[in-house]
């Protein structure tokens, strides 16, 4: 626990303050941005516990203070190849709709304030990763593919699970 | 409700201490019933308990629960004042309980804040009638009311001869010093006499002469008051008795006398006997009833405070917390071998209190199944009555302990449990002894832990399931889906599950609405359990509910496979060894077995089910355990054993649950060192 960093309660008093703000985090070469409310805390790397019969993407659970987490890997969510952790790899705590989900990522940038006028829909490329992706936001000259964290739980994933069996 | 009081934490409070007011009521008042005598001790806490609620509520300004309280608490002030013998137990029961009943029925409207509308006069006229013929009794003016039982039974008083005296009291000592500085000691000393007269009538006191005697108060401050008495009630109650009724105590010194201490000390001085306040007791009881009372009054007399389950669940978080950083201390790499005799020697004293800690931790949230079962003791009074039935409730286990969110699932479906018991399992009298059975019904709440899991059994000697109403019915509605000759017995009583189903012809009061068994079916699935039932027409219906042990505390023994740690309740490994190659077979489908004393069992490797990576594939190498259940066996494979642990079972996340359902793993537990360990689940490795 050497990079506790509570970012903000995702409280109801605090709703107003948090629109509009992302968390963007990068993945190779790509910047992903993530609304702020969803987002309890980040956390370097733990020890994981591997968890059998899951789908390769869920590398298993961690205790987080004595509560328990599924630690889900950012990389093979979005099927990209994996890369050895290092230093700069985090955990990005979530809690979406009361169930708390951990998110590798290759580490943490900034958080960015994106009106809506700076984001644009996704192109629609029919089936594909792209169900994740809900907007594209355009800041200083950067691209960042902003997340729709409740599809990270849900939709497609039986088929998924189905798929890596 | 007024807003100056919807003050939450007050309303919380209120809520919670009534309500245990009130079921602390409720156990005396049936316990004095059954026993068909109200003991002082028991009239004192319905008292106490009253006042309590008429206080609170009085200030939370619900005025209804107020008066009632209000006259219930005069009512047993007289009979507390007046040491009235002919009580009609019944009725005084049935009176207190209505009052109960009214009050609960307006907590639950406080706790839906709704208006507190429940009109209490009659109750409130009742009790004043009731409490005016004992008033006119005592007078002795003829009461035209016919409830109250004009016999005044005997008395019977305690034995003044100390030869005579019951042979499981004890003799104590107990001195006494208050406070310095709260004067007035000898009218406090004379307030312990007198709450010491509600359990002993056999005592003495020095000084002797306490409010007359000036000198007294300088005894007292100089040397305690000195008390010798008499009790069977044990150590541990009278020193929460003295230090429960004592206001400014200072210091308590208790002692038990032994025998001959008592004869050399009542010879010289004649044991001082109260005769003011005879204790009737009825002649047919024995002993040892009578000594059962206190015991029962006394488990639902624990001193209990109310905590937020949010704090304890975070009490739980940080002790989390702590082991891990113990264990980061403890075991830090910069200290490795370096030589430091003393800090080990702290280190190893807070591991053991932070073990010690844990394990209290881990307990608190652990609640005893008995408030659950004591409930259901008034269920079965009020229906017993109300059909005609005579029906005896039997609780065994109730010490049994499972989590707190789980007893609120399962309160609910037990009583839908025992009211089916009585309503459509208990024939009445006549009928039962015309089929040669006792004119008693039997019910009998049996929990027990098997496993990983706790079985509640409620279990009755009724007339059984007849099958083919059952059938009849459930062909009436359409619920059968294959042919009927293939049903089996238990799928037959399964049906009862299924919603919309009632046996029962008429509808009554208590059952037979058809919205009572899969009521019970979704509560516990709520909880991840399961119902089953099994009859046997003419002889009796068993149901059992299968509550699993999540987050409950279980023996598990800890293995290792690979660099991943697994754990499996102790209580279903029969044994553990390390396997000769000799024993070792091999089928031709290249299925392993092993033969240990004549019997073959199928090996199941932990490495290639769970696809870790281990080091130990060779058979020979590494650790057999031969888990069990229900008959069925099998082998697993794993590394090495790395001890037995206490743990608490706590749910895989949410998450994964929705992803998949895992049969081999029933959770996951936290280890001392902070790692996750995967509870294996023994019926789900045996394909069960």
């Amino acid at each position: 626990m050497t990079k506790t960093d509570i970012l903000n309660p995702s409280e109801m008093e605090y709703e107003d303050t948090l629109k509009g703000k992302y968390l963007v985090f990068s993945l190779g070469k790509e910047m992903y941005g993530m609304e702020i409310r969803y987002i309890t805390e980040i956390i370097g790397i733990q020890p994981i516990t591997e968890v059998p019969e899951m789908p390769k993407y869920v590398k298993g659970i961690t205790n987080l203070r004595g509560k328990i987490i599924p630690i889900i890997d950012a990389r093979l969510r979005f099927r990209k190849e994996i890369r050895e952790y290092d230093g700069r790899t985090c955990i990005i705590v979530l809690e979406i709709d009361d169930i708390s989900i951990g998110l590798i990522v290759d580490s943490v940038v900034e958080v960015l304030t994106m009106q809506d006028e700076d984001i644009s829909s996704p192109p629609d490329v029919g089936k594909g990763h792209c169900n994740y992706i809900k907007g594209i936001g355009k800041v200083g000259g950067s691209i960042t593919l902003l997340l729709d964290c409740q599809k990270l739980l849900t939709d497609d994933e039986l088929e998924e699970i189905n798929a890596s069996l | 409700m007024d807003d100056i009081f919807s003050n939450e934490s007050m309303l919380d409070l209120f809520i919670y201490e009534t309500t245990q007011n009130i079921e602390q009521i409720e156990t005396s008042v049936l316990i004095s019933e059954k026993e068909n005598f109200f003991t002082p001790d028991a009239i004192n806490e319905i008292f106490r308990a009253m006042h309590t609620i008429k206080g609170s509520s009085a200030i939370m300004k619900y005025d209804n629960i107020a008066s009632v309280t209000h006259s219930i608490e005069d009512l047993f002030y007289y009979i507390r004042e007046e040491n009235s013998e002919n009580i009609d137990c019944g009725l005084l029961a049935d009176l207190v309980l209505k009052g109960v009943d009214f009050i609960k029925l307006e907590m639950e409207k406080v706790k839906n804040s709704d208006k507190l509308d429940g009109n209490p006069t009659e109750l409130i006229e009742g009790i004043k009638s009731y409490l005016h013929s004992l008033k006119g009794e005592e007078d002795g003016v003829d009461t035209l009311d016919t409830n109250v039982n004009p016999i005044v039974k005997e008395h019977y008083c305690l034995p003044l001869d100390k030869n005579e005296t019951n042979d499981n009291k004890k003799l104590y000592e107990a001195i006494i010093f208050f406070e310095d500085g709260c004067e007035m000691e000898n009218v406090r000393a004379f307030g312990i006499i007198h709450h010491l007269k509600e359990i002993t009538e056999e005592f003495r006191h020095i000084p002797e002469n306490i409010i007359d005697n000036d000198n007294s108060v300088k005894i007292i401050r100089e040397q305690g008051f000195t008390i010798l008495f008499r009790s069977d009630k044990d150590y541990r109650e009278l020193y929460d008795f003295f230090i429960g009724t004592t206001a400014f105590l200072r210091e308590l010194e208790l002692h038990e006398l032994s025998e001959e201490q008592i004869c050399g000390e009542s010879d010289s001085t004649k044991m001082a006997v109260t005769q003011e306040s005879p204790v009737k007791i009825p002649e047919l009881k024995t002993k040892d009833e009578l000594g059962q009372v206190p015991m029962e009054s006394r488990s639902s007399h624990q001193s209990i405070i109310s905590v937020d389950v949010v704090k304890l669940d975070k009490l739980m978080d940080l002790m989390g917390e702590m082991v891990i950083a113990e264990a980061m201390v403890t075991q830090n790499p910069e200290l490795q071998g370096v030589k430091l005799n003393s800090y080990y020697k702290s280190a190893r004293q807070l591991k053991k209190i932070t073990g010690e800690m844990q394990d209290m931790v881990m307990s608190i949230r652990m609640v005893p199944l008995s408030a659950s079962f004591r409930k259901m003791h008034r269920l079965v009074r009020d229906m017993s009555r109300k059909l005609d039935k005579k029906v005896e409730l039997t609780l065994i286990g109730e010490e049994t302990e499972v989590d707190k969110d789980i007893i609120e699932h399962i309160s609910d479906p037990l009583m839908h449990l025992v009211r089916n018991a009585i309503d459509h399992g208990i024939e009445e009298p006549d009928v039962r002894v015309a089929v040669g059975k006792p004119k008693t019904g039997k019910i009998t709440l049996e929990a027990k832990n098997v496993g990983s899991d706790v079985f509640i059994i409620v279990r009755d000697d009724g007339r059984g399931i007849d099958k083919e109403k059952v059938l009849q019915k459930a062909r009436k509605n359409g619920l059968i889906r294959k042919s009927e000759k293939e049903l089996t017995d238990k799928e037959i009583y399964n049906l009862l599950f299924l919603p919309g189903f009632s046996t029962n012809d008429e509808v009554t009061e208590f059952s037979g609405r058809g919205v009572g068994m899969d009521v019970v079916t979704k509560n516990l699935e709520a909880v991840g359990g399961s119902v089953s039932i099994d009859s046997v027409e003419g002889n009796g219906t068993v149901t059992t509910l299968k509550i699993p042990l999540t987050l409950a505390i279980i023996d598990g023994m800890n293995i290792r496979v690979g660099d991943a740690k697994y754990t499996i309740p102790t209580t279903s490994i029969r044994e553990t060894f390390q396997a000769k190659a000799d024993d070792l077979i091999l089928d031709p489908e290249g299925n392993e077995m092993i033969m240990v004393r004549g019997e073959c069992y199928p090996i199941l490797r932990l490495h290639k089910l769970f696809e870790v990576k281990s080091d130990i594939t060779d058979l020979t190498k590494g650790i057999m355990l031969i888990i069990e259940q229900d008959e069925k066996c099998l082998s697993l494979f794993a590394d090495e054993l790395v001890g037995q642990h206490q743990v608490v079972v706590k749910a895989l996340p949410a998450y994964m649950k929705n992803l998949k359902r895992i049969d081999e793993l029933t959770g996951c537990t936290l280890l001392g060192d902070g790692s996750i360990s995967l509870i294996l689940n023994t019926g789900g490795l045996l394909g069960m």
